[in-house]
């Protein structure tokens, strides 16, 4: 087996404050991802999904305070200065944001930004060339007209088109690695699904690497090959998509999974979590979700439950045997 | 990805909300000045419009700012000015904004024709820079204080016009203003009673911060000889004394500290106020 | 967009047209009677020469006829004849023009330049000492009075160091260039003169740093706000994702971005400028606008005052307009009617 593309160890991400008092965003998370894969990474907003990515490009603010170890095709990046580090950047991992209108320069035309992340990693390309390689980047994220559509601003393009422009810029410099941030969030449902096909495509054709980060497991179903379920800033469950979507081994996924609606189910079974996830500076001792948990026992508000093979998945649940027994008699019914 | 990070002031717990820095640091040095003004009288080394020792002296234990051209003291004539200048800056503003608030009120509660008919004059008045607009009107009806006062508030009164104007339009259609009109208030009460009381902060704050413009533009009028004639001790009129020895630099380093400190005092003393009066604003 | 240029530049005349009325009348409900200092005091009690003047200078008419003249004389440019040059004021004010706006352009170059940069190490170094030593300097420049700034730099940087000459426009011992464009800059430099250059550009020095001082500071604090405000946006994250160095996030992405309201408070500041430039002009004996009308009030010299005010007012409005034309310019969410849009 080869070295996987991506790999993060006991990853830990800090903040400070001017206090002192450290508060830790992402506490031993481990990811794997391999060339031509889609990994998912689900979880709401604060459970530490984007920090994690942010830490893989070292773009976090430099307040916070790194810990493990992130390997790309086998080198080390933490430690990596930050000249060493921008030759990684949009060269050997593209990066693509949540939010297509706030993610473009509004002052530059959508070519211009392209051909930049162009010229930065190859500064002996021509202007023209750059010019000529966003058109065609363009062109590979199927944009109508590219040669036209490069001359004009973001504010021309629509949602779905922006965010075709954001990957066809993460895509410039052909990166082994691309990291999906809520690629779809900010769009429409129909749209949704387009950029998903894209994404998809890039990886059968270039063999890239995707990490999809989302707070949506229905994004994930489509595309990923496996899994992972952030909650508190710790992975909480993984394992490959079928596995898990079969029969969730935590509550948390369980509950997840519960909130999407299904075609085939009568609609009081569609229900969110009660409750929201807690802040960074206060996470609830024992397990994290034990507070919003409806299988709690006392032991998960001393005990933090270790992450640990269940079945043909692994989960951080001290009752995941149970969970899934539940899981898989209601799929059965 | 947003980190909450608490704020610990320690000290806000012990002081007041409203004594900030710029609010009370603004409040001390105008205060100052002030109390100065009242009773410089009762205790100035000197006499600020007589011969004081001899001609152009520079600072010394005995003149703390030197002498002038004249042998008068620069330091008392520096205390005595603000009996000038912020007299001055109380009427004009006063009189600016009780014209300029009475008009942005009708035009802005009036609407229709009288509102565009004021407004476009509001527009031309200022367009002028105010120093020319205050030369031509100053130099039309005569040099002295009290024709640059009358300048001043030409120039002053369409900025609270406008301000007052678009203050009403913002309070005008509300809930408890149309409940007013709706219960049969007469428009003036309905302006008066329900409107108006909505309309001052923002005002106000600019009201303080212009206190430093307007005693900027006297002692700027003075300076070009238009405004306080000699030999009263008024600051513009001291650093236009100033300005034709101005390697002696004494001479005009009192009266320029003074302007200084008073246009500084009113902005933070705004600033405070802007804070402290409308906290959503920056 | 271009509805609304077109509307900006439709008003144009009737706001040019209210300036000046506005100035015609608050000179002329005058208290003071100019025939004073037309003919000279002594002479007030002559009456054939007090007649002789009142005709001459059209004040035996009534207001309405006189306004109706002056508009009438406008028109073909003609703002009237100073009672103190005994020239026609549209001549002086063409001649004092170029050293005004040489000065005001210098100002606003140098102001815009060192605010830009002072704001921007402000923002990049937040709440440090660049920071504060930033905020200080652009409040001193926006309190202290041009007029003593002036004095203070005249002092110590020609007086006791004697870096820089004094006050005027040129070296006393030199000979103005032969007038082309008024611009002493240029004009030296067309006549090839190169010592001229060198003086006029020294003479420069002090009077715009005084006068741009309080553009820096105004476009310091806001250039440091707008700057703060774009760091936070995604783009600027993208940026740094593509691998872009910090200094071309910072100057290629950020300031540009940041330079949108820059630029209304730089047309803004316009305003500032031509008032600081009368005193300005007053201290460092800079024959422009600002000084003719100094001596056109102390004088009594109403054409003059009313022509420099009307010219003042004007110079505002066609400021505000090219401001807006250069936003309109700069953002392209903001499209004019010539460029297709999508």
């Amino acid at each position: 087996m080869t070295a996987p593309l991506l790999q993060i160890e006991d990853l830990t991400v800090s903040f400070g404050n001017r206090s002192g008092a450290a508060f830790q965003a992402v506490s031993g998370v481990d990811l794997t991802v391999r060339a031509g894969e889609v990994q998912g990474i689900v979880g709401e907003s604060g459970s530490g999904k984007s920090v994690t990515m942010l830490a893989v490009m070292q773009l976090l603010s430099p307040s916070a305070a790194i810990a493990g170890s992130i390997k790309l095709d086998g080198q080390e990046l933490t430690g990596l200065s930050d000249r060493q580090m921008r030759k990684i950047r949009g060269a050997r991992i593209g990066y693509i944001f949540q939010d297509p209108m706030t993610a473009l320069n509004p002052l530059l035309t959508v070519g211009q930004q392209i051909s930049e992340a162009v010229r930065i990693h190859k500064p002996e390309a021509s202007r023209s060339e750059a010019k000529q390689r966003a058109v065609e980047l363009l062109r590979l994220v199927a944009i109508p007209m590219p040669e036209k559509r490069a001359e004009q601003y973001p504010h021309e393009f629509s949602g779905g088109m922006r965010q075709r422009a954001v990957i066809a810029m993460a895509m410039a410099n052909e990166p082994d690695l691309l990291i999906a941030d809520e690629p779809t969030t900010a769009l429409d449902v129909t749209i949704q699904a387009q950029i998903m096909e894209l994404l998809d495509r890039l990886r059968r054709e270039k063999g890239v690497g995707i990490v999809l980060v989302t707070h949506d497991l229905g994004v994930v179903a489509g595309v990923a090959k496996s899994l992972s379920i952030m909650y508190a800033g710790r992975i909480v469950e993984r394992g490959l998509v079928d596995d898990v979507f079969a029969a969730p081994h935590h509550p948390y996924t369980r509950g997840l999974l519960d909130s999407l609606p299904q075609m085939d189910q009568r609609v009081e079974r569609l229900r969110a979590i009660a409750g929201a996830p807690p802040p960074i500076s206060a996470r609830p001792s024992g397990c994290a979700f034990h507070p919003r948990c409806s299988y709690a026992i006392e032991r998960c508000l001393v005990e933090r439950p270790p992450l640990r093979p269940v079945g043909p998945v692994e989960a951080a649940c001290h009752r995941a045997e149970h969970v899934a027994a539940e899981s898989r008699a209601r799929q059965d019914a | 990805m947003s980190v909450v990070v608490p704020t610990q002031r320690r000290w806000r717990s012990v002081v007041p909300a409203w004594a900030t820095l710029p609010l009370v640091g603004g409040g001390v040095i105008i205060l100052l000045w002030v109390i100065i003004g009242f009773t410089i009288p009762l205790w100035a080394p000197y006499d600020p419009v007589s011969l004081a020792g001899m001609r152009f002296q520079p600072p010394s234990a005995e003149h703390w700012l030197g002498t002038d051209a004249l042998g008068r003291d620069v330091f008392t004539r520096t205390l005595y000015g603000v009996r000038h200048s912020f007299p001055i800056a109380v009427v004009v503003i006063g009189c600016a904004l009780v014209i300029g608030c009475t008009v942005g009120a009708i035009a802005g509660y009036v609407g229709g024709l009288l509102d565009s008919v004021l407004m476009r004059l509001v527009d031309v008045t200022l367009s002028f820079p105010a120093i020319l607009l205050a030369m031509a009107v100053t130099a039309s009806l005569g040099p002295g204080l009290g024709n640059a006062a009358i300048a001043m508030v030409i120039v002053w009164w369409p900025i609270y016009a406008r301000l007052m104007r678009a203050q009403v339009l913002s309070v005008r259609n509300r809930e408890h203003v149309e409940a007013a009109v709706a219960s049969g208030a007469t428009r003036p009460r309905v302006l008066i009673k329900h409107i108006l009381p909505l309309c001052w902060s923002p005002i106000i704050v600019n009201a303080t911060m212009d206190f430093g413009q307007v005693v900027l533009l006297a002692a700027s009028l003075s300076f070009i000889g238009l405004g306080a004639v000699p030999p009263t001790p008024e600051w513009g009129q001291m650093i236009s004394d100033g300005a034709l020895q101005f390697y002696r630099w004494w001479i005009a380093l009192g009266p320029g500290l003074a302007i200084l400190t008073v246009v500084l005092a009113s902005n933070f003393l705004g600033d405070g106020l802007r804070d402290f009066l409308d906290p959503r604003a920056k | 967009m271009f509805a609304y240029v077109a509307k900006r530049l439709i008003a144009m005349p009737f706001l040019l047209l209210g300036v000046i009325t506005v100035a015609f009348l608050l000179t002329h409900f005058t208290a003071a009677d100019p025939l004073t200092s037309i003919i000279g005091e002594r002479q007030m009690n002559n009456p054939q020469v007090v007649q002789a003047a009142r005709e001459r200078w059209g004040l035996d008419q009534s207001l309405p006829e006189q306004y109706a003249i002056y508009l009438g004389n406008l028109v073909t440019g003609d703002f009237g004849t100073s009672f103190r040059t005994r020239q026609p004021v549209a001549h002086d004010l063409l001649l004092r023009l170029p050293a005004t706006l040489e000065l005001v352009i210098s100002a606003m170059l140098l102001g815009t330049f060192f605010g830009v940069t002072l704001g921007v190490l402000a923002a990049r170094f937040r709440d440090g000492m660049i920071d504060n030593l930033a905020r200080l300097f652009a409040l001193v420049g926006a309190s202290a009075p041009v007029f003593w700034s002036g004095l203070v730099v005249l002092f110590v940087f020609s007086v006791q160091l004697g870096w820089l000459p004094g006050p005027g426009r040129i070296d006393s011992r030199a000979v103005a260039p032969p007038f082309v464009t008024g611009f002493f800059t240029v004009d030296t430099l067309l006549a090839g003169d190169w010592a001229g250059f060198r003086s006029v550009l020294l003479h420069l020095i002090l009077p715009a740093s005084v006068l741009g001082w309080t553009v820096t500071g105004i476009v310091s604090r806001m250039v440091r706000a707008s700057m703060l405000d774009v760091l936070s946006q995604e783009y600027i994250l993208a940026a740094r994702a593509k691998g872009a160095s910090p200094v071309r996030v910072l100057l290629h992405h950020a300031l540009r971005n940041a330079m949108l309201p820059t630029l209304t408070i730089i047309g803004f500041s316009f305003a500032y400028l031509i008032t600081g430039a009368v005193l300005t002009e007053a201290i460092f004996a800079w024959p422009g606008i600002g000084s003719y009308a100094v001596a056109a009030a102390r004088g009594l010299d109403h054409p003059a005052i009313i022509g420099v005010t009307i010219v003042g007012g004007a110079a505002f409005l066609i400021s505000n307009l090219l401001t807006d034309l250069a936003y309109a310019f700069v953002d392209p969410r903001v499209k004019l009617g010539g460029r297709a849009g999508a």
